[in-house]
C-alpha cells in the first residue's frame, strides 16, 4: 500500500530511463521526417506495394492461425503437464525467439527445400514448397510460434489448475474442461500471444528471403518489398517503412491491453475469475 | 526475482544522504564502459598511424576499401599483397551490394577507396562530389547460367531457361545483375520467368548450390568462386550486357597517399593478373 505512494526512484536512473526512450524513439522519429509526405500516397499504394501489403496480410494471418493451432496444445502441456526433460523440450521450442532469422531459414530449407530432409516425401506427393507462398507461412509459423506459447504458457500458469480441478472432480471430462474453464480463463492470454505471433510473422524477413525466395504476388511480403526498394528507390522504402511502423504501433497496442485484463481477471483467485465474455474480439 | 528487489528498496533509500555521489558513480561506471567498449572496437577499424601516410612519398597506415560483393576473394588477395609490399600498411575491407556501399558512403562512412560492381553506383558517388579524381574502370564481368552439378534439368542454352517447368532464380531489376538478366533476356528475345527475383547474385548462387533452383542467372566470376558447388554455362547473349567495375578514391581521404597506391595496385599488371585468374574480363574501352 505505501509502495504506491513512495516513488524510489534516484535520479540516474531516471536518466537512464529517459536515454532508453531516446534510443527507440528518436531512430523511429528520424524516419518519420525523412518521409516524402508528398509522394506518400502514390508510393505506399503503388501496385508492388500493395501486392506486398496483402501478401505479407494474407500470409502472417494464416501463420498466426497454424500458431494457435499448434501452439495452444503445446502451451497446454508445458503448462500443465510434467515430464522428463520438460524443461529442454521448452528451451528448444523458444530457441526461434534468439536465433538470427537467416538461421531458421537455413534450418526449413534443410528440411522441407527439394534436397531436405522431407524434401522428397514431400515431392512425391506432389507439394513443392521452396518459393511458394506455403514456404512464406512456414517461416513465419516458426519464428512467431514462441511468441504464442510463452504467453499462453504464462497465462495458464497465472490462472492456475483449480478449476479445471473442480470442473473435473463435478464430472466434467477433459474435453469439456478444456472448451468451458481453461478456454476462457487464458481467453486475453490467448489474444495477446496471437497478436505478438502476427507481429513477429508481419515482420518476417531472415528466413523468409533464405527459405522462400522473392517474387512479386508470391513471395515478396512488404519488408522484402521494402529491401528490395531501398535499392533504387529509397523514399519508396521509407515510405513503405512508414507503413509497418504504423501497423506494428497498432499491433502493440493490442497486445499490451490484454495482459492488464489476465491479470485483473485471474490475479484474485478469491473471486470469481468470470471470463469476460466480451474479450473475444 | 523480482519481488525481493522492489521490498529492498525501501529501506535503502532513506539512507540516501549525498544524492550526488549516488547519481554520479553508477553513470560515471557505465559510460567508462561504454567509452572502453567503443573505443577497442574503433582500435580494429582505424589502426593507429592511420594519417601517417599523408603527405609522405611511400604508403603508409591504414586504409578501409568499401568493394561489390562479388570483389571478395580478389580483393582479398591483393590486400595481402598490397601489406605484403607496402610494410606499415594494412588494407581493412568492406563488401556489400555496391549500392548500400555507395549509400553508406554518401552517409558518411569512412572509405578510402570504393570499388563497385557497376558504373551508376559510382556515378551516384560522383554526383556527391564523394570521388577523388575520375574513377578508372579495371574490369568487367558477364554473367553466365549456373546449374547445380549434374545439371538435373538438362540447361543447355539461355532459351532453355524459358521452358516452362524449370525453377529459375535471378536477380531482381533493381540490382545491377538484374538490369543486366533483364538486358539479356531482351537481346536473346526471351520472356524469362523466374521463380525467385533475388537482392543479391549470392542469394542467386545460394539457391543454386543447396539445389532448390534448377537454374540461376549470375556472373562468370562466381561460378569460379563456387568451385565444384555449380557448373557455369557461358552463353553467347551475355556479351550484350557487360558490367563494368570503376575503381576510386573517396574524397576526403585521410590517406590519400595509401588509397592511391592501392588504386595502382588493382589497375596495374599485378591487379589484373588476379581479376583475370578469377574470371574477370579485361576493362576494354
Amino acid at each position: 500500500m505505501d509502495t504506491q505512494a513512495y516513488s524510489g526512484i534516484p535520479g540516474w536512473v531516471r536518466a537512464l530511463a529517459v536515454l532508453a526512450v531516446v534510443v527507440v524513439v528518436l531512430p523511429l522519429l528520424a524516419m518519420v521526417l525523412r518521409v516524402d509526405w508528398a509522394q506518400f500516397i502514390p508510393l505506399v499504394t503503388s501496385e508492388s506495394s500493395l501486392t506486398a501489403l496483402g501478401l505479407s496480410l494474407r500470409t502472417s494471418a494464416a501463420s498466426t492461425l497454424l500458431c494457435i493451432l499448434l501452439g495452444v496444445p503445446l502451451a497446454l502441456v508445458l503448462a500443465r503437464d510434467t515430464f522428463r526433460l520438460q524443461g529442454l523440450l521448452r528451451s528448444l521450442v523458444l530457441l526461434p525467439l534468439v536465433l538470427p532469422p537467416v538461421v531458421g531459414g537455413i534450418a526449413l530449407l534443410y528440411t522441407f527445400g527439394r534436397q531436405g530432409l522431407l524434401g522428397q516425401t514431400l515431392d512425391m506427393l506432389g507439394l513443392q514448397i521452396a518459393f511458394s507462398t506455403m514456404a512464406v507461412v512456414l517461416a513465419q509459423t516458426f519464428v512467431a510460434l514462441p511468441f504464442l506459447v510463452v504467453s499462453l504458457e504464462g497465462a495458464l500458469r497465472t490462472s492456475g489448475s483449480r478449476y479445471e480441478a473442480v470442473a473435473a472432480t463435478l464430472g466434467a471430462r477433459p474435453g469439456t474442461v478444456f472448451r468451458r474453464v481453461t478456454l476462457p480463463l487464458v481467453l486475453p492470454g490467448l489474444a495477446s500471444g496471437a497478436v505478438l505471433s502476427f507481429a513477429r510473422s508481419l515482420g518476417e524477413f531472415g528466413a523468409t528471403l533464405t527459405f522462400a525466395g522473392s517474387l512479386q504476388g508470391v513471395t515478396r511480403t512488404l519488408p522484402l518489398e521494402i529491401y528490395l526498394q531501398r535499392e533504387t528507390d529509397p523514399d519508396a522504402a521509407v515510405a513503405l517503412s512508414l507503413v509497418l511502423v504504423a501497423v506494428a504501433v497498432a499491433v502493440v497496442a493490442l497486445a499490451y491491453r490484454r495482459p492488464a485484463a489476465v491479470r485483473s481477471g485471474s490475479g484474485k483467485r478469491t473471486t470469481a475469475p468470470a471470463p469476460a465474455p466480451g474479450n473475444v474480439q | 526475482m523480482i519481488l525481493p528487489h522492489t521490498r529492498r528498496t525501501a529501506p535503502v533509500s532513506p539512507t540516501r544522504v549525498r544524492p550526488n555521489a549516488v547519481l554520479l558513480s553508477p553513470l560515471l561506471a557505465v559510460t567508462a564502459l561504454l567509452v572502453a567498449i567503443l573505443s577497442g572496437c574503433a582500435a580494429g577499424g582505424t589502426a593507429p598511424g592511420a594519417t601517417a601516410g599523408e603527405g609522405s612519398g611511400t604508403p603508409n597506415g591504414t586504409i578501409t576499401v568499401y568493394a561489390a560483393a562479388s570483389l571478395k576473394a580478389t580483393f582479398t588477395e591483393l590486400a595481402g599483397t598490397f601489406e605484403a609490399e607496402n610494410p606499415g600498411t594494412r588494407v581493412s575491407l568492406s563488401f556489400a551490394g555496391s549500392s548500400d556501399l555507395a549509400s553508406q558512403i554518401s552517409q558518411g562512412a569512412p572509405a578510402d577507396v570504393f570499388a563497385s560492381a557497376d558504373t551508376a553506383n559510382m556515378k551516384k558517388l560522383q554526383d556527391a562530389g564523394l570521388a577523388d579524381g575520375t574513377p578508372r574502370n579495371f574490369a568487367t564481368n558477364t554473367l553466365a547460367i549456373a546449374v547445380p552439378p549434374g545439371n538435373p534439368a538438362g540447361i543447355a542454352s539461355l532459351k532453355d531457361l524459358a521452358r516452362p517447368g524449370i525453377k529459375l532464380v535471378t536477380c531482381a531489376r533493381q540490382v545491377p545483375c538484374g538490369a543486366a538478366t533483364a538486358k539479356v533476356a531482351e537481346t536473346a528475345g526471351l520472356t524469362l520467368s523466374p521463380v525467385s527475383e533475388e537482392n543479391a547474385v549470392t542469394d542467386v548462387l545460394g539457391k543454386v548450390v543447396s539445389g532448390e533452383a534448377d537454374a540461376g542467372l549470375v556472373y562468370g566470376t562466381d561460378i569460379k568462386t563456387a568451385g565444384t558447388k555449380v557448373s557455369g554455362i557461358q552463353f553467347t547473349e551475355a556479351g550484350s550486357a557487360v558490367n563494368t567495375y570503376p575503381i576510386a578514391g573517396v574524397a576526403g581521404s585521410r590517406n590519400r597517399a595509401a588509397a592511391q597506391a592501392f588504386l595502382d595496385l588493382v589497375t596495374g599488371a599485378e591487379g589484373q593478373k588476379v581479376l583475370a585468374a578469377a574470371g574477370f574480363g579485361p576493362p576494354g574501352q
